[in-house]
């Protein structure tokens, strides 16, 4: 089992670095390709030539690739001092870069706005799980009932319907229509009531489309499992029914359901930014978009950066919960 | 249909035991299938880079030959590298080391394109009938591809020849269209061997080709095959793990242990007197539907444990571990493959049924101690005997007596104690008849 | 349903019922029946048999013939945890130890099963849940039926491992499933089935998936632990020399009913049925000198939606026009006693089948 969690946590480092790499790659060496003037982009369109060539020589955007990954790097744990055109700023460790538009490091818009959307993001994956499982082993256990066929019906409108859709209709119906709930963010560290009530119908809104594909899954694996033989060993053993369901069936279920978790943290971002859009939450995914308005490319670099990241952790965590649930897993 | 044809089978005339051994000299030394040194090792890979950190060693050296019009047994248990033995020599995988000739050429490493003469005159039938054919296509596409892989028009055309196909394999030329779905497993067995079939091959490799299928249509189709040999004059190799149908289908079998072929006898002589403790060991384990001789458990031999991984291999001979006469010399010398007897090779230091091979080494591994605890006090004292009996008769008439015989009267007190001391007296006395 | 009390032959006549037997075992007219889009499918159509305690049934019958479907009817699992799904339709009668199990309530079934009546399942390895350790299945079996504590359950395990012949059975406890070969695992399905001393103990199909030499351990293992136990066992196989080995009575059903039941020896050296001697036939066999030609029964099983009128073997039958005036085709034919506790369900006369199986079936074989 350790020696599994190292070989995943070695794995998990070099795809860290391989992702850098690659971010870096698209950022820099695409535009350069494409005649791209990136120097431009890292300040605007507009800007006079004099700011383009500050820029240029402040991120070293004339020397070889690799300087300026290292650079990079070399940022993220020491820091880095940007100098060029007669003024130098300084951005202290660990930098992701520095916003030459809105005259900002990177790294603390991202404290800023991170915790906003792992906020949504796993209260929006535990509602979903949790409902989408229960759905979907109800589901199961009364295939064919009135039960079964409601719920797929339901969760076929949860796949299918967009974000934005049933994020705009929530919002009309519980925060402006039934006046139950303020529609405004409220940290944390505010209040616990108001972040919550700030955030539950973003959660309703991100989980229903999860929640409905998780309910699928769920009922289809849970339909197989219940064919297994060992269940039916469970059965001749004498145990009770929901032995055989909630220990034997359920831990089996759990398998497929961890593979797509790990897949689905990895896309939950775009979902994250059109409900924060919506929602008007002051996350990741709006910092994004609004760099994105104003090509501010280092924020978009930073986002993404943090973002595989987070999706790297997650998924070091699926691995392990998987070979907890799977024995065999730890061999192999 | 189907009922036609087992009519049919029926009604051909019970061939007799003489015919079906001639029919091999039919060919006579006409050898079809050369088999030298044949080695199959898949890596195992492991870490990032993938570096080989060992191998299974599925197939470890196979030497034999296969005569035209013969069929030619492969028995073994599951890991013993049999199925893998067919895939190689009909060239679906590629071997480590060894060489295949077929017809004298050497195909041991045609290209895909270099094979493909080839395998008009080799075909293989499948295990599963239900996997192996494609549930989207008609009898009719799936009995033909071989027509049109190898761009091959028959006489009168493909429909034709594939109809009269269906009917040779007792199916009825109307199904031409079904699709596989509408068969039973007997029935897709036999679409299975149409396809086979189709461009006359000269050897059909069949690996299980009736352990899917229930025992009244396993005889049809064990009928099949033999009706269809005597007609076409096919040559077999056929894989099974049942050894009453291998002995009943083959006229020379080969006894498979990890990845190595231990005995490979013509079938009288291999049902009759195993040389090979493992042969030995296998034919007495086969249930026997006979109620009178239920726990008849002075005939039978009990392996103890598992066998071992064709990842490492135990050294000397494979089978030391499990064995009941292993001494230290099987530990630590590999037997070869020896033809002791006209017609039967083996691979063993101290066979059954004949003279011990190394009658110096008498004194038993405490492996062996512990698996001749499951072999019956009678079994032991039966093996003793013939061994003591065949040693006499070689002591009789063979130049090299003196090391027989005092191998077999050495031995016999290792492998049983009870057995020796009435044995031994024996044995002498049958040298002094003889003399 | 009346309550049943459980004092074995002195129980009192449930309503609507015959009379509780006096067997260890008895199935009376037992019928299962599963309703599909294609229509009724009858897996078991009335099936009548009696075992005793330390004594051996086999049943044989080519795949389709219903013996699984009966054994998993006895288990009541036919009706336990299956959900949604149009229900299997079960009717008739099965007594085990004085309680009639299908009209008795389900939560008292679940007790029995595991504790008075186990099973052993043909491929161990998708019998066995792959996520817990053997040792875990084993105490979970054995603690349902038994309120001890995890240490006392874990001894017991170790002690039924150790039972049926694994090494290092402290050890191996801990392992899972995979890390099991086959005949261990088998083993291991062995040892977990009889950890609560059943009185009743069906194995379906318990080799098949071995190899033959680990075959032999294992049918070695269950006629010792009989012995040793005294239990009741079914043997479910398509494998005559298996039965052979173990049965001491032989049922052989085709088409979802009993065509012969007997005696091993009888059935096996005076069989009194068209389709048991196709069996017989069709087997090459090891203790004889090479057959020439295997007697194959021709034609394919019969569909389970549409049992051919009159005898199920008639289209497969080549005796099938022996008896007069169509009969084979038009009456189902009842299994008659034909002898000391040998049954057969033939058109046929016993003449007519024993002059046949003495002149053109026993010389052939």
């Amino acid at each position: 089992m350790l020696a599994y969690l190292f070989r995943r946590l070695f794995a998990a480092a070099v795809m860290l670095v391989v992702i850098i790499m690659v971010v870096f790659g698209i950022f820099f060496l695409v535009p350069k390709w494409a005649g791209v003037d990136i120097a431009s982009s890292f300040v605007g369109k507009q800007a006079d030539p004099a700011a383009v060539e500050a820029v240029r020589q402040k991120l070293g955007l004339s020397d070889p690739i690799y300087s300026q990954v290292w650079e990079f790097f070399k940022g993220i744990f020491a820091g880095r001092t940007y100098a060029g055109g007669g003024d130098v700023t300084h951005c202290a460790a660990p930098c992701f870069g520095y916003s030459f538009r809105s005259e900002q490091a990177i790294w603390p818009v991202l404290t800023d706005r991170f915790p906003v959307t792992l906020a949504l993001a796993l209260g929006a994956a535990v509602l979903w799980l949790v409902l989408g499982m229960a759905a979907g082993v109800l589901s199961a256990l009364k295939r064919g009932s009135f039960w079964d066929r409601g719920a797929m019906v339901v969760a076929l409108a949860g796949v299918s319907l967009p974000v934005y859709f049933t994020g705009m209709a929530s919002l009309a119906v519980f925060a402006f229509g039934l006046d139950w709930l303020d529609a405004r963010y409220v940290p944390l560290t505010d209040s616990f009531t108001g972040w919550f009530g700030g955030l539950i119908l973003p959660w309703i809104t991100l989980a229903f489309l999860y929640a409905a594909m998780y309910a699928r899954i769920t009922r289809a694996t849970m339909l197989e499992i219940l064919g297994e033989d060992y269940i039916r060993t469970a059965r001749a053993k004498g145990l009770r029914e929901q032995t055989v369901i909630g220990k034997h069936a359920m831990r089996s279920t759990m398998t497929p359901i961890l593979t797509m978790l790990g897949m689905d943290l990895g896309a939950l971002i775009g979902g994250a930014i059109l409900t924060e859009t919506t929602f008007n939450l002051p996350g990741l995914g709006q910092a994004v978009l609004n760099a994105i308005k104003n090509q501010d490319l280092p924020v978009i670099l930073g986002v993404t950066l943090i973002t595989s990241l987070a999706v790297l952790i997650a998924n070091l965590v699926v691995d392990v919960l998987y070979a907890v649930i799977d024995p065999r897993v730890r061999l192999a | 249909m189907s009922d036609k044809a087992d009519d049919k089978a029926v009604n051909i005339p019970a061939q007799s035991e003489g015919t079906v051994i001639t029919k091999g000299d039919a060919a006579p030394g006409e050898t079809l299938l050369k088999v030298t040194g044949l080695q199959k090792h898949f890596p195992i890979k492991k870490g990032l880079l993938q570096r080989q950190v060992g191998a299974v060693r599925a197939v470890d050296g196979l030497d034999f030959e296969v005569k035209s019009g013969e069929t030619l047994g492969v028995v073994g248990e599951s890991g013993c590298g049999k199925s893998t033995m067919g895939r190689l020599i009909t060239r679906l995988l590629e071997p480590t080391a060894g060489t295949v000739e077929f017809e004298g050429t050497d195909i041991t490493h045609l290209g895909v394109g270099g094979m493909r003469p080839l395998r008009r005159d080799m075909q293989m039938i499948f295990q599963d009938p239900y996997s192996s054919l494609n549930p989207r296509h008609t009898i009719g596409t799936i009995v033909s591809a071989p027509f049109r892989l190898q761009g091959v028009e028959p006489e009168g055309g493909v429909k034709k020849e594939v109809q009269r196909l269906l009917s040779v394999v007792g199916l009825s030329p109307e199904h031409y269209n079904r699709y596989p779905h509408e068969f039973s497993g007997g029935q897709r067995q036999r679409i299975g061997i149409a396809r086979a079939l189709a461009l006359s091959p000269k050897l059909v490799v069949a690996d299980e080709p009736v352990s899917a299928l229930d025992v009244s249509i396993q005889a049809q189709v064990v009928n099949l095959l033999d009706d269809l040999q005597r007609e076409l004059g096919l040559t077999y190799v056929i894989i099974a793990h049942d050894l009453s149908v291998v002995r009943h289908v083959s006229d020379r079998i080969a006894v498979m242990y990890l990845g190595k072929i231990v005995e490979l006898a013509d079938r009288e002589q291999l049902y009759k007197s195993p040389m090979h403790p493992y042969t030995k060991a296998l034919l007495s384990a086969v249930p026997i539907p006979d109620p009178a001789r239920r726990g008849a458990k002075s005939e039978r031999i009990l392996l103890k444990g598992d066998v071992p991984s064709p990842i490492s291999p135990p050294a000397g001979c494979r089978f030391h571990t499990r064995c009941w006469k292993a001494t230290e010399i099987c530990r630590t010398t590999e037997p070869p493959l020896a033809e002791l007897r006209p017609g039967q090779q083996v691979a063993c230091h101290h066979p059954e049924n004949f003279a011990d091979q190394a009658p110096q080494d008498v004194v038993l591994l405490s492996d062996a101690k512990e698996a001749a605890e499951l072999v019956s006090e009678e079994a032991l004292a039966a093996s003793a005997e013939t061994s003591a009996a065949v040693a006499a008769e070689v002591e009789s008439g063979g130049p090299d007596t003196e090391a027989s015989k005092d191998g077999a009267a050495k031995t016999a007190p290792g492998a049983a104690e009870d057995g020796a001391a009435k044995t031994a007296p024996e044995a002498a006395e049958g040298t002094a008849e003889e003399k | 349903m009346t309550d049943l009390s459980k004092s074995g032959a002195a129980v009192g006549e449930p309503t609507g019922t015959s009379p509780a037997p006096t067997a260890f075992l008895e199935v009376r007219d037992l019928k299962v029946h599963f309703p599909t889009d294609d229509g009724l499918v009858k897996s078991v159509d009335g099936l009548t048999f009696q075992l005793e305690k330390g004594k051996t049934l086999g049943i044989v019958g080519e795949s389709g013939s219903g013996k699984s479907v009966t054994s998993l009817g006895i288990m009541g699992l036919h009706t336990a945890g299956q959900y949604g799904k149009r229900k299997a339709q079960i009717s008739g009668e099965i007594w085990l130890d004085g309680t009639e199990l299908l009209s008795a309530d389900p939560e008292e079934v679940r007790k029995l099963r595991g504790r008075q009546m186990a099973m052993i399942f043909q491929d161990p390895l998708s019998a066995l849940h792959p996520y817990y350790t053997i040792g875990q299945q084993i105490v979970e079996a054995y603690r349902i039926h038994h309120p001890v504590d995890k240490k006392t359950a874990r001894r017991r395990a170790v002690e039924m491992l150790d039972r049926v012949g694994i090494p290092q059975p402290d050890k191996r406890v801990d392992s899972y499933p995979h890390e099991f070969s086959g005949g261990m695992r088998q083993r291991a399905m062995i040892a977990m089935s009889l950890v609560n001393n059943p009185e009743l103990l069906i194995a379906d199909e318990p080799t098949t998936a071995l190899d033959v030499t680990v075959q032999a351990q294992i049918l070695d293992l269950i006629r010792d632990l009989q012995k040793e136990f005294g239990s009741a066992v079914i043997v479910i196989t398509h494998d005559l020399g298996v039965v052979a080995e173990l049965a001491d009575d032989l049922l052989v059903m085709y088409g979802g009913r009993c065509i012969e039941r007997g005696p091993a020896e009888k059935v096996f050296y005076e069989p009194r049925h068209p389709y048991t001697w196709g069996l017989l036939g069709s087997m090459p066999r090891l203790d004889r000198d090479q057959q020439e030609r295997l007697i194959p029964v021709k034609g394919s099983p019969p569909s389970l939606i549409n049992i051919p009128s009159g005898c199920a073997f008639n289209p497969r039958c080549p005796y099938a026009d022996v008896p007069k005036d169509n009969v084979t085709r038009t009456v189902r034919p009842e299994l008659t006693e034909i002898g000391s506790k040998h049954w057969a369900a033939c058109h046929m006369t016993q003449e007519q089948r024993e002059r046949i199986w003495t002149e053109e079936i026993a010389p052939k074989l």
